[in-house]
């Protein structure tokens, strides 16, 4: 089975977020970026177990320049083969599942997997526009994927269930939280890494659908206020009077 | 009892740009494994004075056992910079986590790598290298603590075996190890190295009980009654009191860098507990008394942490001289002591639960400032290198 995952930065859920040109970028001075962990413990590490159960290869592909090779360096310690850069800066959704399906389209790929969303920007476009462009199914969400022979059966959580999805490879998927546990790279693995092949492919001619006219952080967090619980009057007298709720 | 860990890593002098990209993956790996494997159980196992042997393996996964032995014997080819941030890990959780590592590391592996023969090295290394098999490494002896030239353990030439009489006392790792690396004086009085086997017979290793400091490690005696040792246990490629110092130089800078560990988790709960303790309808770190002693604690951490870089820059050259080490050793145990005692105060009377980890790091930091050299012994060395008096005796 030839698998590829797409894999992506993010930053360190403890970055401290704050905004440049006019709050129109994003500041990336100082931040430590990791794996987006539903690219890395789900997607990418549910593709190696398929490769060591049925064989195979994975390949990991990253849509950035050259300040992602850490992020790539990692899921290559994890155990990927190999890894695609595409050299492009990825501006909006379209632009980056453009240049993913161009790379993808010739090379016969039975999977495609990517997170549900990265933890910045939480779009989640990317796996169903590359579909979308090779013409192949897509199941966004699944949280279970099991293959037998071609067919793929999936779970995907759904408000107050579980729905199950079968389908025939090739086909591109998303995943969510449960489909893998994480994997922490050991030294052999990050050995192994320093020899692993890592090719640059020149970015296609394309342009973003979409632009970004600014961004704002959310409203600082409210003060908290403990109530004992032996106290449910003051709760109530607090919800009522105070926050004006009930 | 705390079995979370909120730890994140300070850098207020941007020290992560001086170090490579792989460096930086095999320091966040360590702290991964450390955070989901050894974190939760480590204070429980503290407290119960008990080793944790479950994490063996995974400290061989990591890469900690022998992180700059080549690859050829099985460990990781890697430099002493990265040798260092993952001492630096392992003691940011435990003391003794680290003591364990930096045993079979640099003073069972390292002089089985520069001492021994061809043959040693593979029946050994290998098995080292993953924690299959471990070690430890016997100098000191109830009357010989400072001054270990004097040791009274000795062997003699039996024609087929060496016979091995004497004992060693607070050797870390020795109630589990495999083997034993064992300094013992000839019958013409001069230094060697021998791998004592378990199993051997006369050969015992009684734990230490009642410690109060590296609980999670244990430590023992090593008793050798008319041990008969196979004479292809000897390291034949170096004698002398210089053969275990040797050893002691690679170790002491693995501590230099796991004390910074020591005291960036001290700080790192400081820092956290500052922020969310409310007196005075403030939280304390509102105070300009608590501000001053996080302030000092980020300055000593940083100071250390540039200290520490450069000597690994140096040993990475092969320049790093051992009054160099002891100069860091000795700065980064007293510079963690002392923000681990400050830490305590700023967490109050929660800062001597095991609800956070200060406390423990305070009564580990007690033996890593007496051990690989006392504090005293090691401005002895310094002294001796500046003036070129040595006032040992
Ligand atoms: C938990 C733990 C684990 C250990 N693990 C190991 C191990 O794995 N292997 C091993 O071989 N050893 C190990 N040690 C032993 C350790 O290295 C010794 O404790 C240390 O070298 C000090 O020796 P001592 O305890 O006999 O103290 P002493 O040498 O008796 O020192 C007592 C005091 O006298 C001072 N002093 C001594 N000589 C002088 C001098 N000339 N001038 C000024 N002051 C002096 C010292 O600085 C110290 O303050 C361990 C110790 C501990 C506590």
């Amino acid at each position: 089975m030839k698998i590829l995952v797409l894999i992506s930065k993010a930053p360190d859920t403890t970055t401290k977020i704050s905004f440049t040109d006019g709050d129109t970028k994003f500041n990336d001075q100082g931040v430590q970026f990791v794996v987006n962990p539903y690219d890395e413990w789900y997607a990418l590490v549910r593709a190696l177990e398929l490769k060591e159960a049925n064989g195979g290869s994975v390949t990991i592909l990253t849509v950035g320049d050259a300040t992602n090779d850490p992020v790539i360096r990692k899921a290559l310690a994890i155990g990927a083969d190999g890894a695609v850069r595409i050299d492009a800066q990825p501006d909006d959704a379209y632009q980056v599942a453009y240049q993913i399906a161009e790379y993808a389209k010739d090379q016969n790929y039975d999977l495609i997997l990517g997170g549900k969303e990265t933890i910045d920007y939480n779009g989640g476009q990317v796996p169903g526009m590359v579909a979308s462009l090779l013409n192949l199914p897509f199941v966004s969400n699944a949280s279970k994927l099991d293959m037998s022979g071609n067919t793929a059966t999936m779970e995907r959580d759904i408000q107050g269930g579980v729905e199950l999805v079968e389908v025939d490879t090739p086909f591109v998927l998303s995943a969510a939280k449960g489909m893998a546990e994480q994997r922490i790279p050991n030294m052999r693995g990050i050995m192994a890494a320093r020899s692993k092949p890592l090719q640059v492919v020149p970015a296609a001619a394309v342009d973003g659908l979409t632009s970004v006219s600014s961004y704002e952080l959310p409203p600082a967090k409210a003060e908290v206020r403990i109530v004992d619980a032996d106290n449910p009057e003051e709760l109530i007298d607090l919800l009522h009077n105070e926050a004006k709720m009930i | 009892m705390a079995t979370s860990d909120r730890f994140q890593a300070h850098d207020f002098y941007l020290m992560d740009e001086l170090l490579s990209e792989e460096h930086r993956l095999i320091r966040e790996s360590a702290r991964a494994w450390i955070k989901k494997d050894v974190s939760p159980i480590i204070e429980d196992y503290a407290q119960r004075a008990e080793f944790p042997k479950q994490i063996l393996p995974g400290l061989g996964e990591i890469g900690a056992f022998g992180p700059y032995i080549p690859t050829e014997y099985g460990g990781s080819g890697l430099d002493n910079i990265a040798y260092g941030l993952i001492m630096q890990e392992l003691e940011r959780c435990d003391s003794g986590v680290r003591s364990t590592a930096s045993v079979q590391s640099s003073l069972v592996m390292y002089p089985i790598w520069k001492y021994g023969n061809e043959e040693q090295r593979q029946k050994y290394l290998p098995k080292l290298a993953t924690g299959e098999m471990m070690g430890c490494f016997g100098l000191t002896e109830p009357d010989y603590g400072s001054n270990p030239g004097g040791m009274i353990t000795n062997f003699k030439d039996e024609g087929d075996y060496y016979l091995l009489n004497g004992a060693k006392m607070w050797i870390s790792n020795s109630p589990f190890a495999d083997i034993a690396v064992v300094w013992a004086k000839n019958e013409a009085g001069r230094i060697h190295g021998l791998i004592v086997e378990r199993g051997m017979e006369g050969f015992s290793t009684p734990e230490t009980h009642g410690k109060w400091s590296l609980r999670a490690s244990a430590t023992g005696e090593l008793v050798f009654d008319n041990v008969k040792v196979p004479k292809a246990n000897l390291l034949p490629n170096k004698s002398g009191l210089g053969a275990p110092l040797g050893c002691l130089d690679s170790a002491r800078y693995g501590i230099a860098w796991g004390a910074i560990g020591a005291a960036m988790d001290c700080y790192d709960s400081a820092v956290r507990y500052s922020k969310e303790r409310i007196q005075f309808d403030k939280p304390i770190g509102a105070f300009q008394l608590i501000q001053k002693k996080l302030a000092e604690m980020l300055t000593e951490i940083t100071k250390a942490q540039m200290l520490t870089w450069r000597l690994g820059v140096l040993k990475n050259e092969g320049r790093a001289t051992t009054a160099q080490i002891s100069m860091a050793k000795r700065n980064n145990v007293e510079m963690a002591l002392n923000i681990a005692r400050e830490a305590r105060q700023i967490h109050g009377g929660m800062g001597i639960t095991g609800e956070y980890p200060i406390m423990r790091h305070m009564m580990n930091l007690e033996s890593v400032v007496t051990y690989e050299g006392t504090h005293d012994i090691h401005l002895l060395i310094l002294g001796f290198d500046i003036t070129g008096i040595p006032a040992f005796k």
